[in-house]
């Protein structure tokens, strides 16, 4: 969505009423003027802003994420900042403890950068390409599918069932996401399947 | 609902306010600014201060921040005190109020007041490392601090860290970088129950009456605001459910003022000269030109006074 | 959520009782702030600890955990008793006058039918009795002894205040002041909302809890009205997207079902889902059941789905047991009967109850595959961490993948929140290193296993070959045409019924909703309560207009809500019988004499006249269920049963040990442990500073909260020794975990039946890998058993044993 126009929406919206007390007060006749030493410069002049939810509750508190750099046009894009929404009818741009350090989570040094086997009884993961580790995934699916599957029950009903593969789905991934994870498991015929809504 | 703060600006902007407004400059004189900025304010309510340290969270990642994983010592406080990267903390504290008998869990955001009368700032020996502006805001100027730690002495509310590092002090800004794009501070933005919310120091007195009349709706008869003036008043403002009894949140001090400085008049002599306190006196005039009567204290200006000779 | 966080602001009364709003969902508690603070909103928190939703209540009344049902069972009584009973509503819109059959009974703890030996009940005599025109005798004059009202009378009799006092601790001031502040809500112009979460369904008989709560909210008449409602504060950002789409064992998209293996025929299982009205003239909306089902099958097998080969319903699998949830998919790899298991953005090793069965399982394993942006325990639970992960690696022969996702922050898509909104978000980082995109990688895995049988052959390739996968790059489905499918779209033109000649929807063209879908195979839509979302008119889930009519806090323009855009179920019934409101000040929808209008999408038919078509028209009856006929596994009332490890005997029915009907496997039976053993009760839950097991590895949320601990009152402190900020050793039948002690005057002792019980709190959020110090969760400790109906772990109420000990050498 093209940011500008969200904008425009808003200022049309509720918000509008919303952060005129404010504002107001802060408005000092337009006299320009150079920051005094003490003052730190701002560190959002300039940079690109992306509407997302927060990955956490439920809430599903508005934030902006605030990026050197324009994914939406190719670019690299690095994010320097996220802060909550104040457009947002829920959050209006508060965020909790969690949210608030978003970023934290986004640059944590412990995030997953590549693919990586461990073999068994090996004492460390091994990094490997993606062709690699997808094409020993797939062959696993398959031999183990191939040898384990049940087409009829003991009644002679097709059942078409794979019970000695399962998959635990996220909590956290959108809808698309679960959706397409849908497909591949259930065309498989796997039904030890669940998420994350009991624990 | 109180009207939340708006969104960040991206598109680049001038500041709307800097060195031209600046009422108290650290041992040196400051011209009257030509203009009177309206008084800002943040305020904390702590009945509807649930803990969450969303304030301590944004604080860090606002200002680039981060503090060292500590430990757990017993309490749910973490970090235990003020520290050079944690500007604001929140200090709880589990109270059986003796009427009712009832448990009572108090929690405390604590940091920097932003005090009329800025202690850290009087106390400071280093021209110009610490700065008032009209608006109200305290700031420290890192470039000139000389580490000498007289602004923790200074201050009644004992804020200001020394970081070990580069040896300099730190405290809360009022996020003076984000009030200069016409932002309010990090800590009020994110603050999920709005028990921290920052306008003019007028709107925020209000806002404070209609929060202690419905506390007092509850019970809670002598809620009120908390607005020392001893310190001339304060730019960070606390709605407490009791009122008459501040030191059971986290020792919150009943009546803060300026302690009697007369070994920080004596530090200002050894670092900076009489030059320097020549211009704090100069500065305490000024005040007094623009703000009204200075509270500081009358043993405070005694001691002032000697020390210059009867400047003003 | 049957209504949204904004509405909150309208409530007069919010009940937070299995939950800690405050803590765990800081921003949506704000308009528990706001009713407060604008409404002059009363707020009563019951809870095992003095909470931080606590710290702000009006009311905090202490509950020893496991014993809510007591509690509110006992509320319902008070109401009774006070004749505090929004009356014209419960006589209306519930099944209060409904005449149940003679022979149900409720005896020792028991329901009839029950089957030790299966810890199962023949449920057929928690039956309606079926007048000869087939449907549901009714007394209006609530007389007759056997009509519903008059059994939960008799059901709730029990819960006098003392005996609540007896089973719950709680003291009887404290729960006479609480059950008077419910009650006063049964005023049609006074309402009040149940915020809950884990610590109602956490429990054996979780899903009890919640219906005892919505029992009681039917009636005080505080369902379908602004500000009133059964709020489940759901945990994570897309757990109700996850669940509204099927990703459980037994689920379809939409809440359909997945075949047994006694529905052989696509008409065997058509004929047990056909929700025949049981009063006159209800809609009993489930009748159209086939257009969803259908539409998900197309959109599933495509062109392959067809009506001569039932659109393809051998290709689904059929289940032999009624689910594989996660606790028998670990049972069953415990036993060496799973090859292989994936986890996506899930980390089942600190997750999972009883950890040593979850690593042993895990180790049986031939390979598991790990998708997750951060580096998880579950993926490395073959490390030996020392204490932290005390495991023997070369003895562990699992071959383990780990494949790097993006985060939120790097992906584009749409989420469902806890009131049902479905929201369209926007990428804006650069993944780090090779992390890619879910949808990539479940393509690329699906691709190559495609392939795979394309070429070699296999156990019947059908299902995988054929699953309609046309998009536009298949290597990688935008998340705009999945969003999309999930709508459904015509396969055909769709012309009126009336006139052939007409066409409604145009071939390839999105359906406007799910009232669009037919059963012919015409349309399709994987998930029929999703259809709406992505139109002709565009994407509805990136809307975001924020205006909101009057305040009332609907925001109907602001992203899209299910189903059809309704921001609060039931809306129905916050007018009366004859379609006023209950409360004008409140108005939801009213009946203007034609039809049905107001601020929301009502949720019946818009020309369905009132004093006909009842409120409640999911279900069969137009009613709501105050009894639930044979539909839960325990009960058709809620009844008090002590947890599985409990500190005192029940005292309604001293022989029965936990929930009669909750499954047990072999082996976790003999793991529980016994209070003499074990004598304190323990419980587990989040910190506001932590997300379960992901901030830890966010730095600032780190030094937050940074080290593993465990609270206790003063008392127990005393009496163990034990000093604030000490280590101390805990430890259940299953498991040990160290941790500081933090000593509090926030958990006190409880008296319950006469005996002193001290409760331990332990915290989730701690493992061995991320920027937190290295820690235990609380699952190395809890008990192997779920709830009844839907097999959520009992985390909430275990036993355990406390000693202090001295810290671990730097």
């Amino acid at each position: 969505m093209n940011m500008e126009l969200s904008r425009r929406q808003f200022v049309k919206g509720a918000s509008a009423g919303m952060v005129s007390t404010t504002l107001g007060a802060l408005g000092f006749g337009g006299i320009e003027a150079a920051l005094a030493a003490s003052i730190r410069p701002y560190k959002l002049s300039g940079v690109t802003e992306t509407r997302n939810t927060c990955t956490y509750c439920s809430v599903a508190c508005g934030i902006i994420m605030y990026s050197k750099g324009d994914l939406a046009k190719g670019e690299q894009a690095d994010i320097i900042h996220i802060e909550g929404d104040a457009d947002h009818p829920t959050n209006r741009g508060t965020l909790c403890p969690k949210g608030a350090a978003l970023l934290d989570m986004v640059h944590a040094q412990t995030r997953t950068k590549y693919p990586q086997i461990r073999k068994p009884g090996s004492d460390k993961f091994e990094r490997v390409s993606w062709e690699v580790a997808l094409d020993r995934i797939a062959r696993l699916m398959k031999d183990d599918r191939d040898k384990n599957f049940i087409a009829k029950s003991a009644d002679g009903v097709t059942v078409n069932r794979w019970l000695t593969t399962g998959f635990l789905a996220a909590s956290a991934t959108t809808n698309e996401t679960a959706w397409a994870t849908y497909k591949v498991v259930r065309s498989a015929g796997m039904l030890a399947f669940d998420n994350q809504a009991r624990v | 609902m109180f009207p939340p703060l708006p969104n960040p600006p991206v598109q680049p902007m001038p500041a709307k306010f800097g060195e031209q407004d600046l009422v108290r400059r650290s041992a040196s004189n400051v011209a009257p600014p030509a203009r009177q900025l309206t008084q800002m304010a943040k305020l904390i309510d702590t009945s509807k201060c649930i803990g969450c340290k969303a304030c301590q969270a944004a604080c860090l990642e606002w200002n680039d921040l981060r503090e060292e994983v500590g430990f757990n010592h017993g309490v749910l406080d973490n970090p235990l005190d003020l520290t050079p990267s944690s500007l604001t903390v929140m200090r709880f504290s589990e109270w059986i109020n003796p009427e009712t008998q009832n448990l009572e869990w108090l929690i405390r955001k604590d940091g920097c007041m932003h005090c009329a009368d800025p202690g850290c700032l009087k106390a400071c020996p280093a021209p110009g490392a610490i700065v008032q502006y009209s608006n109200g805001i305290v700031d420290f100027d890192h470039d000139k601090c000389i580490g000498c730690g007289y602004c923790i002495k200074g201050c009644p509310f004992n804020i200001p860290r020394i970081s070990k590092v580069d040896n300099k002090a730190y405290k809360c800004t009022l996020c003076s970088d984000r009030v200069a794009v016409g932002q309010g501070p990090a800590c009020a933005k994110a603050c999920p129950t709005q028990a921290i919310v920052f306008g003019t120091k007028e709107e925020m007195k209000q806002h404070a009456e209609d929060r202690i009349k419905d506390l007092k709706s509850r019970g809670f008869v002598n809620a009120g605001l908390y607005d020392p003036p001893g310190v001339g008043g304060t730019h960070v403002m606390y709605v407490l459910h009791h009122a008459d009894k501040p030191e059971i949140y986290a020792n919150l001090p009943k009546d803060p003022r300026i302690s009697p400085i007369v070994e920080v008049w004596k530090g200002v002599t050894k670092y900076a000269g009489m030059v320097a306190i020549g211009a704090f006196a100069a500065v305490g005039f000024l005040h007094h030109l623009i703000s009204g009567p200075n509270r500081v204290s009358d043993e405070d200006e005694q001691n002032a006074e000697r020390l210059t000779g009867g400047g003003s | 959520m049957t209504n949204s966080w904004t509405d909150i602001k309208n409530t007069d009364l919010v009940v937070i009782m299995g939950g800690n709003a405050a803590e765990a969902h800081p921003c949506g508690f704000k308009w528990v702030t706001e009713a407060k603070a604008n409404r002059g909103a009363r707020l009563i928190v019951i809870d095992p600890r003095f909470t931080r939703s606590a710290s702000v209540a009006d009311v905090y009344a202490p509950i020893r955990q496991g014993t809510d049902i007591a509690f509110l069972l006992g509320v319902i009584k008070y109401c009774i008793d006070n004749d505090k009973v929004q009356w014209d509503y419960t006589k209306s819109f519930t099944n209060a006058p409904y005449i149940v059959k003679e022979g149900f009974a409720f005896q020792d703890g028991l329901f009839t039918g029950y089957d030790e030996a299966r810890r199962d009940y023949n449920r057929s005599t928690w039956e309606y009795e079926l007048g000869p025109d087939g449907y549901v005798v009714v007394d209006a004059t609530l007389q007759n002894p056997r009509c519903v009202w008059n059994l939960l009378k008799q059901h709730v009799s029990i819960y006098t205040p003392e005996m609540v006092e007896r089973i719950c601790g709680t003291p009887k001031d404290k729960f006479l002041k609480v059950a008077q502040m419910i009650s006063e809500t049964s005023s049609p112009t006074r309402t009040m909302t149940s915020m809950y979460a884990l610590g109602w369904t956490q429990h054996s008989k979780g899903s009890q809890n919640i219906r005892a709560m919505a029992m009681l909210q039917l009636i005080l008449g505080n369902i379908g009205v602004r500000g009133g409602g059964m709020n489940a504060l759901r945990g994570h950002s897309n757990i109700q997207g996850l669940t509204d789409i099927g990703l459980m064992s037994n689920l379809i998209p939409g809440y359909l079902t997945i075949p047994t293996e006694k529905e052989a025929t696509f008409n065997a299982y058509m004929s047990t889902r056909g929700f025949k009205p049981l009063r006159p003239d209800q809609m009993s909306y489930w009748q159209n059941y086939k257009k969803f089902f259908v539409s998900f099958l197309k959109s599933m097998w495509g062109d392959a789905a067809t009506a001569e080969n039932d659109f393809a319903y051998d290709y689904l699998p059929k289940l032999d047991v009624p689910g594989y949830d996660v606790l028998r998919a670990f049972d069953m790899m415990h036993q060496g009967k799973l090859n292989g298991y994936f986890c996506q953005g899930f980390n089942p090793l600190l997750s999972f109850p009883n950890r040593k069965k979850v690593t042993s399982a895990l180790s049986k394993l031939k390979f598991l595959v790990v998708m997750d942006p951060l580096q998880t325990e579950t993926a490395r639970f073959w490390e030996n961490h020392g204490d932290h992960n005390d495991v023997e690696t070369s003895k562990i022969q699992t071959e383990v993948i780990e494949l790097p996702t993006t985060c939120f922050a790097e992906d584009t898509g749409s989420l469902v929140n806890s009131g049902r909104w479905l929201q369209w978000h926007w990428a804006g980082g650069t993944p780090p290193g090779e992390a890619k995109h879910d949808t990539w990688i479940m393509a690329q895995i699906y691709m190559r296993l495609k392939a795979l049988y394309q070429k070699e052959g296999g156990a019947v390739p059908e299902p995988i070959v054929n699953l309609s996968w046309s998009y536009k790059d298949p290597n990688e489905p935008s998340p705009d045409e999945l969003a999309k499918e999930l709508n459904g779209a015509a396969l055909e033109d769709i012309t009126d019924p009336n006139d052939p000649t007409k066409v409604l929807i145009a071939k390839g063209k999105q359906l406007p909703g799910f009232a669009a879908m037919r059963d012919d195979g015409k349309t399709n839509g994987a998930c029929w309560i999703y259809s709406g979302s992505y139109t002709e008119a565009g994407n509805q889930m990136a809307r975001r207009d924020n205006s909101d009519q009057d305040e009332t806090g609907a925001f109907s323009k602001w992203a899209w809500s299910w189903p059809a855009n309704r921001r609060i179920l039931y809306n129905r019934a916050s007018a009366d019988i004859n379609g006023k409101a209950w409360d004008p000040s409140r108005k939801l929808i009213e009946w203007d004499g034609t039809k049905w209008s107001g601020y929301d999408v009502p949720d019946i038919a818009p020309g369905a006249k009132p004093g006909v078509v009842g409120p409640f028209i999911m279900n069969p009856e137009g009613t709501a269920r105050l009894f639930t006929r044979g539909m839960m596994r325990d009960g058709p009332f809620p009844a008090h049963y002590e947890p599985f490890e409990s500190p005192v005997v029940n005292v309604t029915a001293p022989k029965v040990r936990g929930n009669p009907a909750a499954r047990v496997f072999r082996g976790d039976m003999e793991q529980f442990g016994n209070a003499k053993e074990f004598p304190f009760a323990a419980t587990s839950y989040r910190l506001t500073e932590h997300f379960h097991f992901w901030t830890k590895h966010a730095q600032i949320n780190a030094s937050l909260q940074p080290e593993f601990f465990v609270e206790i009152s003063e008392q127990l402190a005393k009496e163990k020794n034990i000093q604030s900020g000490a280590w101390v050793r805990v430890w259940s039948q299953r498991g040990s975990v160290k941790a500081k002690a933090v000593v509090t005057k926030r958990i006190v002792p409880l008296t319950c039946d006469g005996k002193t019980v001290h409760i331990v709190g332990i915290p989730l959020h701690w493992g061995f890998t991320g920027a937190a110090r290295k820690g235990f969760g609380p699952n190395s400790l809890t008990p192997y058993v779920g709830d009844a109906n839907i097999e959520t772990p009992e985390y909430k109420a275990f036993l355990v044993d406390i000693e202090p000990i001295a810290g671990p050498v730097a």
